[in-house]
C-alpha cells in the first residue's frame, strides 16, 4: 500500500491517473479506515486529500450559496453559526454520523462518496439541491448530489475524478429544511429511514418543496410526488396525509437485519409528515 | 453507619463508598487488561474459522501458510490429544473443529507468526474444503424428528425413546396435583413465548497470551473470570497436567458469564508447544467474539397458569426448550425451569424442559443464566392474569409471594429471603406513583438467583507495618476487591486504605472457582474473614505471650490486642502495628487462610418498576422511568451495589428492545459488530433509580448476598408489562423492537 499526500488537486488526480490497483481516496477516513483495518479493502494506493490547501474551508459565494471543502468536519460544519441558520437540516443530517470522536474526522464528501443509501448527510443535501464540483483528467464538472451514488459503494465517479467541493445554494427568505432518521436506538446506529424536507414559503404557503429519502432504496431518492404533495398548500391535516402517502409509496426497500421492508415503508411516510413539519416552522421562524 | 444486626455492633466501614482500589488505574489507563500483555519474543495467532453452519471437513491444507517467512506454527485439531469424552471432548470440539465445523465462526486451524498482520494473512492463505450440510439454528426447528442431526447420539438418559435427534436432555420435576390447581381457579390463561439469543457484550474481547515448553509446563496470562477453570480446561483439551499450567488474571473488562470457560485460550499454548516456546498471543476480534464465543441461549416456552379472583395462584406449569448451541450441557434449561416460579408459593406445579442442539455457538453463562427467559414468560402471563382479573401487579406478588419457610418451587425450603420487602420498597417508591401521559406505561416484574457458594481459597497476610494483603482467586469483575478491602478493614479493625487486596494467579493459591453465581463478594468474602480470624488468633497469641498470659484470655478489638477483662491483668492494647513490626523476632510472620466450599449464600429477589413511551407511529419504545429494589442482604459498598443493579437492568432493557442473534438462511450470523448487534448506549437509558434492601443472609458473617445476577431478571417481562399498559399490544417474543412492537399495534387494530 502506497501512502500518499499531494498537496493540490491537480497532483492528486495525477497519482490516481497513474494508479493501476485498488485506489481510495483518505479524507477523515472514518470509512476508509474502518474498511482497511477490517480487512474488507485493501487499496494499492491511499490517497490523502485533506492537506490540499482550502479543503478545510467553509465559503459563503457571491450569490449567497456555500461552498465547503471536501475535508470539512461535522463538527466545523456544526460550529458554523451562518451556515447552520442556512441549512439546519443538512448539518443536522451530518451531525448524526457517528460518535463525537468520529465527528470529528467525518466529511460530507466521504459520507457521500461512501455511497450508502443510508447515508445520514445525503438525503439533506439532495433535498436542499446541492451540487458536486468534480475535477479529473478530462476537466471540472458539476453534478447533482442525488446523481452522485449510482448504486450501493458505488458513485458515477470515474477513474481518476475526485470531489473537489459541495456547493450549496442561497437559501433565500422564508425557507427551512429539516432531517429526520429512524433508528432503534438514540446514537451511534444506521438509519433504517431517513427523510430530507427542504421548502419555501409565501406566507403560510409552500411555493417550493424537495423532498427525500434515504435508507429505502438502492440510493437516496429525491421524489417529486412528496414535493407535490404540498406545494401549494399550508402544510395542513390533507396535504401531509398526501405527502406521507407519497413517501410511502416511493420507498422500495428491502427487508435486512436493520428493519423489514414493510416497517421502512411505513415510517417513510411517518418521517416525510414530521419532518416537512419542522421544516415548515423553520422557515415560518 | 450501618449497623451489624447479628452482633448489634456498628459499622465502621461496611456500608460506605470509599474510592475503589482499581479506580485510578483504570482512569488513566494503565490498569493492564488481556491485550495489553505482551513478553519479548512473542508471536501473534490468528484464527481459520467456518464459514458455513454445519460442514464437514474434507480437507485443511496449511502449506502456503508455512511456506510464508514469519510463519511459525499451525495447528489444527489433529494436532490435539484424541480419547477425550464428555465435557473434555466438547470443550476441545470447540476450540479446534474435528470431522466437521458445526457453527458459523466455529474455530477450524490456528496460526502463530512474528506479526498480527502476518498471521492474518497466513490465515487466509490455510486452505479448508468443506462439504456443507444441511444446518438448523432455530430451537423449534431444531426440536423437529427430521431437524438436521448435529451430534449422533447425543441423548442422555433422561430423553425419551422416540425423541427428535437434537434433544440432548429432558427434565421434568413438579408437585401437587395441577388437574385440581386449575379447577380451583377462576381464570386459566396459557401463553407461548420466544426468547432469542444474546450475548454479554462485554467490551473487552478475549486475549491471551501462552508459553508452552516441549515440556508441557505452561504460563497463562489471560483475560478470565477464572484462572483456575482456564489451567483446569486448557490442560483437559491439551492432555497436559494442569500442575504444570500457571495462569494468571489480567484486569477484565467485564465477563458476565462469559469468560468462565475457554473458547480460544488452548490455542496459543499448542501454538507455542509447536514454535518451540516462544509466547503466542491470541485477541479476538468483535466479530470473533459474537459468532464463536458463548452467548446465551434462544428459547422457545410455554406457559399456563391458573389463578382465582382474589388473585391467589392455584396452579402453573411450564415448557420450556432451549438450545444451548451444538453440545449437550450448554443449555440453561434447568436454571430456567428452577427460576420459573420461585417467587412464588404454588402448591400445584409442573415443570418441563427440553435441551435441544442447534448450530449455534456453544453457550456459556449469562448473567442470571435461564433465569430472564423464564421470567419473560412467567412474569408476562401473570401480568396478563392481573389484568384480566382487574388485580394490582404488586399485590398479587406479595398475596403469592415466598417468604421464610417456604419450600422454594425448584425444592429447598427458603430461609430468610427479601422478596417482600423489595415489592414493598417499589409500592413506597414515588416512581410507582408518578402520573403517566399519552402512549405511556407502566410494568411491573419480579425476578429471582439462587446465588452461589463455590470452592474458595484465600490467604491474609499481615505485613510487617500493620497492614494486610488479602490474595483472592476470584477476578474483580464487579466491585469485590473493594468489598472484600472493607470487610477485611472491618474485622481486623485497621484503615480501608490499609488492606489491599489481589486477585493472584493459580500459583498463589488453592483451587478456586470463577467469580461466577454473584459468589465472589460472598464467598471469597466469607473465607477472607476466616482466614483474619486465623491472622487474629495469632496476634492474640503474640500478646499473650508478651503479657505471659494465657492466650484465651486475650480480645481483639479495634485492631488491638486487648485483656479479655480484668481478671486477665492490666495492660495496654497492642496494636496490629506494634505486633507485627516485632513478629519476625515473636514466632514469624503472622497469617492466615482458609478453603472451603460454603454453603448458605442467600438468593436475592428483586422487582423492578417500568415507564414507557411508546411512539404508536414507529414503535419505538422509550424508557422514561426505571426502579430497580433489590435484596443484597447486606450492601458492603453501596455504590458497587447499585452499579451491579443498574448495568443487570441495562443488560436487560438491551435483551428486551433491540439485542438478539440475526441468522440468515445461511446459519451465518449477519450481525456481527455493534453497529447491528444493538446494545443500549447511554442515551438510550434513563438514570436507573434503585433501592437496596437489606435482609442479611444469616449464611455470611456480614450478611451479604450475591448482588450481581437477579438484576436482569425482571427487566424482559417488566417492559413487556409496560408496552402492553402503554399500547394494549402484549409481545410474546424478544427482541420488542420497533418493527415488532409497530406490528403488534397494527394486529390490535
Amino acid at each position: 500500500m502506497r501512502y500518499h499526500a499531494p498537496a493540490t488537486f491537480d497532483e492528486a488526480i495525477a497519482i490516481a491517473a497513474g494508479a493501476s490497483g485498488v485506489t481510495r481516496y483518505l479524507a477523515g477516513g472514518t470509512d476508509v479506515l474502518v474498511q482497511l483495518r477490517a480487512g474488507m479493502v485493501t487499496p494499492d494506493d491511499l490517497i490523502d486529500l485533506k492537506k490540499i490547501p482550502g479543503t478545510h474551508d467553509i465559503t459563503r459565494l457571491p450569490d449567497g450559496g456555500w461552498r465547503i471543502g471536501i475535508a470539512v468536519s461535522g463538527a466545523e460544519l456544526g460550529a458554523h453559526a451562518e451556515l447552520v441558520a442556512d441549512w439546519p437540516g443538512v448539518v443536522e443530517g451530518m451531525e448524526l454520523v457517528g460518535s463525537t470522536q468520529v465527528q470529528g474526522r467525518a466529511t460530507l464528501t466521504g459520507n457521500l462518496c461512501n455511497g450508502s443509501p443510508a447515508a445520514d448527510s445525503v438525503p439533506g443535501l439532495v433535498a436542499a439541491g446541492a451540487t458536486v464540483t468534480i475535477q479529473g483528467p478530462n476537466g471540472t464538472r458539476e453534478l447533482p448530489v442525488e446523481q452522485v451514488p449510482v448504486k450501493p459503494g458505488k458513485t458515477a465517479l470515474e477513474p481518476g475524478e475526485i470531489i473537489t467541493a459541495i456547493t450549496l445554494p442561497a437559501r433565500g427568505k422564508s425557507a427551512g429544511d429539516a432531517y429526520l432518521r429512524f433508528i432503534p436506538r438514540t446514537e451511534m446506529d444506521i438509519a433504517v429511514v431517513g427523510c430530507a424536507v427542504s421548502l419555501v414559503l409565501d406566507g403560510d404557503k409552500v411555493t417550493a418543496a424537495r423532498i427525500s429519502l434515504g435508507a429505502v432504496a438502492p440510493t437516496v431518492l429525491l421524489v417529486q410526488d412528496c414535493a407535490d404533495a404540498i406545494i401549494g398548500t399550508t402544510l395542513d391535516d390533507a396535504a401531509l396525509d398526501k405527502l406521507a402517502a407519497a413517501a410511502s409509496a416511493a420507498a422500495k426497500p428491502i427487508s435486512d437485519k436493520r428493519g423489514p421492508k414493510e416497517f421502512r415503508v411505513d415510517v417513510a411516510g411517518v418521517l416525510a409528515r414530521r419532518a416537512a413539519k419542522i421544516a415548515y416552522e423553520r422557515a415560518k421562524a | 453507619m450501618a449497623k451489624d444486626e447479628i452482633s448489634g455492633k456498628e459499622f465502621k466501614w461496611i456500608g460506605t463508598t470509599p474510592d475503589r482500589p482499581d479506580g485510578l488505574d483504570k482512569v488513566t489507563g494503565r490498569a493492564r487488561y488481556g491485550a495489553d500483555f505482551n513478553l519479548p519474543n512473542m508471536l501473534y495467532a490468528a484464527v481459520v474459522r467456518s464459514p458455513h453452519a454445519h460442514a464437514r471437513i474434507v480437507k485443511i491444507d496449511a502449506s502456503k501458510a508455512l511456506a510464508l517467512k514469519g510463519v511459525k506454527a499451525v495447528v489444527t485439531r489433529a494436532d490435539l490429544p484424541t480419547g477425550l469424552t464428555g465435557e473434555d471432548l466438547y470443550l476441545q470440539e470447540n476450540t479446534l473443529a474435528g470431522e466437521k465445523a458445526l457453527y458459523d465462526g466455529h474455530a477450524v486451524a490456528a496460526v502463530a507468526a512474528t506479526s498480527q498482520l502476518l498471521a492474518h494473512d497466513a490465515a487466509q492463505l490455510i486452505e479448508v474444503e468443506y462439504e456443507v450440510l444441511p444446518h438448523v439454528t432455530d430451537v423449534d426447528k431444531a426440536m423437529a424428528k427430521d431437524a438436521p442431526v448435529i451430534l449422533p447420539g447425543c441423548a442422555d438418559h433422561s430423553v425419551p425413546e422416540g425423541s427428535a435427534p437434537n434433544v440432548a436432555r429432558m427434565i421434568e420435576f413438579g408437585r401437587g396435583d395441577l388437574a385440581a390447581g386449575y379447577a380451583e381457579a377462576d381464570l386459566v390463561r396459557e401463553g407461548h413465548y420466544t426468547t432469542e439469543a444474546t450475548h454479554q457484550g462485554y467490551i473487552e474481547p478475549h486475549a491471551a497470551v501462552g508459553q508452552m515448553g516441549s515440556d508441557g509446563k505452561g504460563e497463562m496470562w489471560v483475560c478470565t473470570q477464572g484462572q483456575w477453570y482456564i489451567r483446569k480446561m486448557c490442560s483437559a483439551v491439551l492432555g497436559t497436567d494442569p500442575a504444570q499450567l500457571r495462569v494468571t488474571p489480567s484486569e477484565i473488562g467485564g465477563g458476565f458469564g462469559g469468560k468462565t470457560t475457554i473458547f480460544m485460550e488452548p490455542l496459543p499454548l499448542a501454538l507455542s508447544k509447536k514454535a518451540g516456546g516462544r509466547p503466542v498471543k491470541l485477541v479476538m476480534s468483535r466479530a470473533e467474539v459474537l459468532r464463536a464465543t458463548g452467548p446465551t441461549a434462544s428459547a422457545s416456552m410455554d406457559v399456563k397458569m391458573g389463578m382465582k379472583r382474589d388473585g391467589t395462584i392455584t396452579g402453573a406449569e411450564v415448557n420450556f426448550r432451549m438450545q444451548g448451541g451444538p453440545f449437550p450441557g450448554a443449555s440453561p434449561v434447568g436454571e430456567a425451569l428452577s427460576c420459573a416460579f420461585a417467587c412464588y408459593d404454588i402448591a400445584n406445579l409442573n415443570h418441563v424442559g427440553w435441551e435441544v442442539l442447534a448450530n449455534r455457538p456453544k453457550c456459556a453463562a449469562y448473567r442470571a443464566p435461564g433465569s430472564p427467559m423464564a421470567a419473560y414468560a412467567v412474569e408476562s402471563l401473570v401480568d396478563e392474569l392481573c389484568r384480566e382479573l382487574d388485580l394490582d401487579p404488586i399485590e398479587v406478588r406479595l398475596k403469592n409471594g415466598v417468604k421464610e419457610g417456604v419450600r422454594a418451587s425448584y425444592g429447598p425450603k427458603f430461609k430468610k429471603i427479601g422478596l417482600a420487602e423489595t415489592l414493598e420498597a417499589a409500592k413506597a417508591h414515588p416512581n410507582y406513583a408518578a402520573p403517566l401521559g399519552p402512549n405511556q406505561g407502566r410494568g411491573v416484574a419480579s425476578g429471582f438467583w439462587f446465588n452461589h457458594g463455590g470452592e474458595t481459597s484465600v490467604s491474609l497476610a499481615v505485613s510487617e507495618d500493620g497492614t494486610a494483603q488479602v490474595s483472592v482467586g476470584t477476578p474483580d469483575i464487579g466491585g469485590s476487591r473493594a468489598s472484600i478491602a472493607l470487610m477485611a478493614a472491618e474485622t481486623l479493625g485497621i484503615a480501608y486504605e490499609n488492606v489491599r487486596v489481589n486477585i493472584v494467579e493459580t500459583g498463589a493459591l488453592g483451587v478456586n472457582e470463577p467469580t461466577h453465581g454473584s459468589r465472589a463478594t460472598f464467598a471469597s468474602g466469607k473465607a477472607m474473614w476466616e482466614a483474619a480470624q486465623g491472622a487474629i488468633k495469632e496476634m492474640c497469641k503474640r500478646a499473650a505471650q508478651k503479657w505471659d498470659i494465657d492466650p484465651e484470655a486475650v480480645t481483639w478489638k479495634d485492631g488491638a490486642a486487648w485483656p479479655a477483662g480484668d481478671n486477665a491483668g492490666k495492660f495496654e492494647p497492642l496494636s496490629i502495628k506494634e505486633i507485627a513490626g516485632e513478629m519476625g523476632k515473636t514466632g514469624g510472620p503472622i497469617s492466615g487462610h482458609h478453603e472451603s466450599t460454603p454453603s448458605g449464600a442467600g438468593p436475592s429477589f428483586g422487582t423492578h418498576v417500568v415507564d414507557v413511551e411508546v411512539d404508536p407511529e414507529t414503535g419505538r419504545v422509550t424508557v422514561l422511568r426505571y426502579l430497580v429494589t433489590q435484596d443484597a442482604g447486606r450492601a458492603i459498598h453501596p455504590q458497587y451495589v447499585e452499579g451491579q443493579y443498574q448495568g443487570g437492568a441495562a443488560q436487560g432493557i438491551g435483551w428486551a428492545l433491540n439485542e438478539g442473534y440475526i441468522y440468515g438462511e445461511d446459519g451465518r450470523l449477519q450481525n456481527t459488530v455493534f453497529l447491528d448487534y444493538r446494545v443500549p448506549v447511554a442515551s438510550d437509558l434513563p438514570m436507573i433509580d434503585t433501592v437496596i434492601v437489606e435482609v442479611p443472609n444469616p449464611g455470611h458473617p456480614f450478611g451479604v448476598r450475591g448482588v450481581g445476577e437477579t438484576g436482569i431478571t425482571p427487566p424482559l417481562p417488566a417492559i413487556a408489562n409496560a408496552i402492553h399498559a402503554a399500547t394494549g399490544a402484549r409481545l410474546r417474543a424478544l427482541p420488542m423492537n420497533p418493527p415488532a412492537v409497530l406490528a403488534a399495534i397494527k394486529a390490535k387494530g
